[in-house]
């Protein structure tokens, strides 16, 4: 038998045939990258090759890098192998790369989402043979409600602190989940304004021609009459801390597809969970598998074991594939890249320990 | 039913009491009468009688949603409550409905004349009528688990603010055996008194921690200057048992546990001394195994209280007795109001004039004459099978509920030990994503042994460390569980350990919880089998 067009290695994953790598968690020295989320697109790699909405906020993150970018629908080929990006629709810029070889079609979905935000490009399937994909919302309990009705339920809440005296804040991620709230603000009701590194963002995307409704950067100079009626879209990470509490009276809602469960919304102490999420949920998941038509499926984070199980229980071969992708989306610091650490917060720079110990037990 | 559900969305939205509190007085205000006392009833836990079984209950929720009985299951596992899942699971409604909470209740009862098969389509039809959130109501009255993060107090607070009635007023009224089919709202709001309900305890008088587990010890002079002069206080031991108002009127005996259950058939030992006390006299107090003169380790009333019979046999083993602290009623009268002292003074003449001291014991006053003095006794707490002290200000009134400043617990510090954790689980409902439920080892030989299951302890940073950490350092996955590498170190409280043929390290530990995370500790570091079985020997009986 051929060998797999991508295997699942040390350092992410990989296209021998071709010589490069998708979203590797180590550096490497050819790093094809899905989207600039930090578990993505990691710092240290030697190349980079990104969607081109994904420059500017690359750039902004990792600093001075080797980076070529191209378009949907182009192709390009590394030793022989064809390699194209088509939309994801999870982020501006999001794309799930399209791998060709031999006959063999593999496509890496990165995170997706089947519903257009709006904002991104819309998610489009890809036919191939295997189809490797996230499933962070791979179980029955998340089904996302019609967007519509959770930016208008967003928009309720604003008009109504804004009524009642308080300045809203609104956490979200900083690059994708900031700029889908923003689009669908109504800002009839009042002033928008971005923290730092939302702001931050936001100016990468604007240099990458990027457009985005008007919205401003709060600043220690922000003068308090502008934010009577305002709203605030900041980070997750910004929750809680001396700095927003200096905004008394506030209300704080969090969006996140987390949100659908009554715990998780308790847990963040939230005064509004909005169930808003920019990856597939479990309808969605179904039916972007089902429309790529491929025999395998590789799932790389979320509910990996359950909905390989529920995936082969209806026809598919499926198998869950180990990577670092993902993980916790409701508390994830998204801001930097994240090297790995270990419990000490040291950067490990070993692979991940397999069966050492387990004489122990 | 639909104000209902909403109510809940409505509680959901905010975090802030006054919030919930105008939320509240909305719906009281805009509701028919038997909506409101029976809202009343399910938040205080007088729901109707469960009809359908949680397995039936999944049965016909996966049958409507179509999924397998492996994936309901994974996905109550995410969740983490029964109602939520089935709510989230079900496919959109055909129809909707607009029968009142009052409706659906008495529905509900009636359902005790129906079919199995007449239930089970009543259930897909109702279902079938109803949204997300009436359906997690609906689901919640049915399951008949109604915690769901509205405290009585809040309800309290609103039904206060509407009658302009007082709190504690309404916090007595709702105390005892009353449903909401012959109680009404009308009759909440009249004057009453003691004769009308003779089975009504009080509310509980409850206490503050002086200083939380996790917290530092305090010193004898931080409860100097918090406390101030140690002879306005009186101290008690605090007993391991069961909390308990002990109630006798009209020839009438009720035993109420701190929960609000009527236990009085748990306790038969305790009913001849309670009948021989005079008419119209309410105790608080510990109901607690006692024998020669000594109190028993809570795990022999816990085995007795999970019988469904109590058999001569375990009579035998577990003789209750009742360890008085306060009296409440005498004479018929609400004695609340008096001081500590005055009314320890009744306690004591009536311990003194029963004829069954043996069952009636008294909580023996703790002399002392500093803090230093209790700081000293309280390290001993365990010999006396007492959790620590009581602290109670001698001129305080009996407050109801809890009240800062007048009664105190100091706990004596947990057991401990420093363990390594070996598995790890994902937690459901608050922390559904992420991994918080650990199992821990001590070494045996050179083998780690697991002994203790704990989730709470950490911080959310912490928690998201050891996410993290087992993410990345898994050895095995069996289901849910994953066996990770050992390494990290944790130091784990208890408050107490017993022998048991249960569990592979033959003991068990009463409320373990994670203390501290051991950064600085190797594997090699944590302790052993021996120690807890030394523990084993000075701490059980």
């Amino acid at each position: 038998m051929a060998k797999p067009l991508l295997q699942f290695n040390d350092c992410g994953i990989y296209c021998a045939a071709g010589d490069f790598y998708i979203d590797p968690w180590k550096p490497v020295n050819d790093a094809i990258i899905t989207h600039a989320h930090s578990d993505h697109a990691r710092w240290g790699n030697k190349r980079y090759l990104a969607h081109q909405l994904s420059r500017e906020v690359m750039k902004y993150r990792l600093g001075e890098i080797q980076l070529e970018t191209m378009d949907y629908g182009e192709t390009i080929y590394k030793n022989g192998v064809k390699i194209s990006f088509h939309p994801a629709g999870h982020i501006i810029g999001s794309a799930q790369v399209r791998v060709e070889h031999k006959g063999a079609v593999w496509v890496a979905s990165g995170d997706y989402k089947t519903v257009d935000d709006g904002i991104s490009t819309p998610f489009e399937p890809v036919k191939c043979h295997t189809f490797i994909s996230e499933c962070t919302f791979g179980m029955p309990v998340y089904k996302w409600k019609p967007q519509e009705e959770v930016h208008g339920a967003i928009n309720k809440w604003w008009r109504k602190n804004a009524e009642d005296g308080k300045i809203t804040f609104i956490a979200g991620y900083s690059l994708g989940k900031a700029q889908r709230i923003l689009q669908h603000l109504d800002q009839s009701i009042g002033k928008v304004f971005m923290h730092g590194v939302i702001a931050n963002t936001h100016e990468a995307l604007l240099r990458n021609g990027v457009k985005l409704p008007e919205a401003h950067r709060l600043t220690p100079d922000t003068k308090k009459e502008d934010l009577r009626k305002a709203i605030v879209i900041c980070p997750p990470s910004a929750i809680g801390t001396p700095w927003m509490r200096k905004f008394q009276p506030f209300a704080f809602g969090y969006c996140s597809g987390w949100m659908s469960l009554r715990g998780a919304k308790r847990r963040m102490a939230a005064d509004r969970g909005f169930v808003l999420s920019d990856h597939a949920d479990w309808n969605g998941l179904i039916s972007a598998i089902d429309a790529t038509e491929c025999e395998c499926v590789c799932l790389t984070h979320g509910y990996t074991a359950s909905f390989a199980r529920y995936l082969n229980g209806i026809g598919y071969n499926a198998h869950e594939a180990h990577t670092y992708y993902g993980g916790d989306e409701l508390m994830q610091e998204d801001e930097l890249p994240a090297p790995l650490v270990d419990e000490h917060g040291d950067v490990i720079t070993e692979g991940p320990v397999n069966k050492e110990g387990s004489a122990l037990l | 039913m639909r104000d209902f559900a909403c109510l809940f969305s409505d509680l959901d939205e905010t975090n802030k009491t006054n919030e919930k509190v105008a939320v509240l007085k909305e719906y009281f205000l805009s509701v028919p009468d038997e909506d409101k006392i029976q809202t009343l009833a399910l938040f205080t836990g007088r729901k109707p009688k469960r009809q359908i079984n949680s397995s039936l209950l999944k049965q016909y929720a996966m049958e409507m949603a179509g999924i397998p009985t492996w994936l309901f299951e994974e996905s109550y596992q995410v969740v983490g409550d029964l109602a939520e899942t089935i709510a989230l699971l079900l496919p959109e409604p055909a129809g909707e409905q607009t029968k009142s909470l009052s409706d659906w209740i008495a529905e509900i009862r009636s359902l005790v004349n129906f079919t199995e098969e007449d239930r089970r389509s009543w259930l897909l039809n109702a279902w079938d009528t109803m949204g997300y959130q009436e359906r997690f109501v609906f689901n919640k009255i049915l399951t008949g688990s109604f915690r769901v993060g509205v405290s009585q107090n809040l309800i309290i607070k609103a039904l206060a603010d509407i009658s302009g009635l007082e709190s504690a007023t309404l916090t007595h009224r709702i105390m005892g055996n009353w449903d909401p089919l012959s109680f009404s709202f009308q009759e909440l709001l009249q004057e009453q008194d003691a004769s009308d309900d003779v089975s009504r305890p009080y509310p509980f008088c409850l206490a503050y921690a002086i200083q939380e587990t996790s917290d530092k010890q305090k010193t004898a002079d931080e409860i100097e200057a918090e406390l101030g002069n140690p002879a306005e206080w009186q101290a008690e031991w605090k007993w391991d048992g069961i909390r308990a108002q002990a109630i006798h009127r009209k020839g009438t005996i009720f035993i109420w546990t701190r929960g609000e259950e009527l236990a009085t058939d748990k306790f038969p030992e305790l009913h001849d001394f309670l009948l021989s006390l005079p008419d119209g006299t309410v105790l608080d107090g510990e109901a607690i195994c006692f024998s020669e003169g000594k109190p028993l380790p809570f795990n022999v009333l816990q085995t007795r209280i999970g019988r469904k019979n109590l058999s001569k046999k375990i009579l035998a083993e577990s003789p209750m007795a009742f360890i008085a602290y306060d009296c409440i009623e005498f004479n018929g009268e609400d004695i609340r109001h008096k001081t500590l002292a005055d009314r320890r003074r009744i306690l004591e003449q009536l311990h003194s004039d029963s004829p069954h001291q043996d069952v009636f014991q008294l909580s023996p006053v703790v002399e002392f004459n500093s803090w230093a003095d209790l700081y000293e006794l309280r390290l001993a707490s365990r010999e006396y099978h007492a959790e620590g002290f009581m602290l109670k200000r001698l001129d305080s009134p009996y407050q109801t509920g809890r009240k800062r400043g007048d009664w105190w617990k100091w706990k004596v510090d947990p057991l401990s030990v420093d363990a390594v954790m070996i598995y790890a689980q994902k937690g459901h409902g608050r922390r559904a994503d992420l991994y918080t439920d650990y199992t821990f080892a001590v070494w045996d030989g050179d083998k780690l042994v697991a002994f203790a299951k704990a989730y709470s302890g950490l911080t959310d940073k912490e928690i998201r460390q050891v996410d993290n950490f087992v993410k990345r350092n898994t050895i095995e996955k069996f289901g849910p569980v994953r066996t990770v590498k050992p390494q990290l170190v944790f130091e784990i409280g208890f408050e107490g350990i017993n022998k048991s043929n249960r569990h592979k390290s033959g003991v068990a530990l009463r409320f373990p919880r994670i203390l501290r995370w051991r950064h600085d500790k190797k594997i090699e570091d944590a302790d052993t089998i021996e120690v807890l079985r030394a523990m084993l020997g000075e701490h059980s009986s």
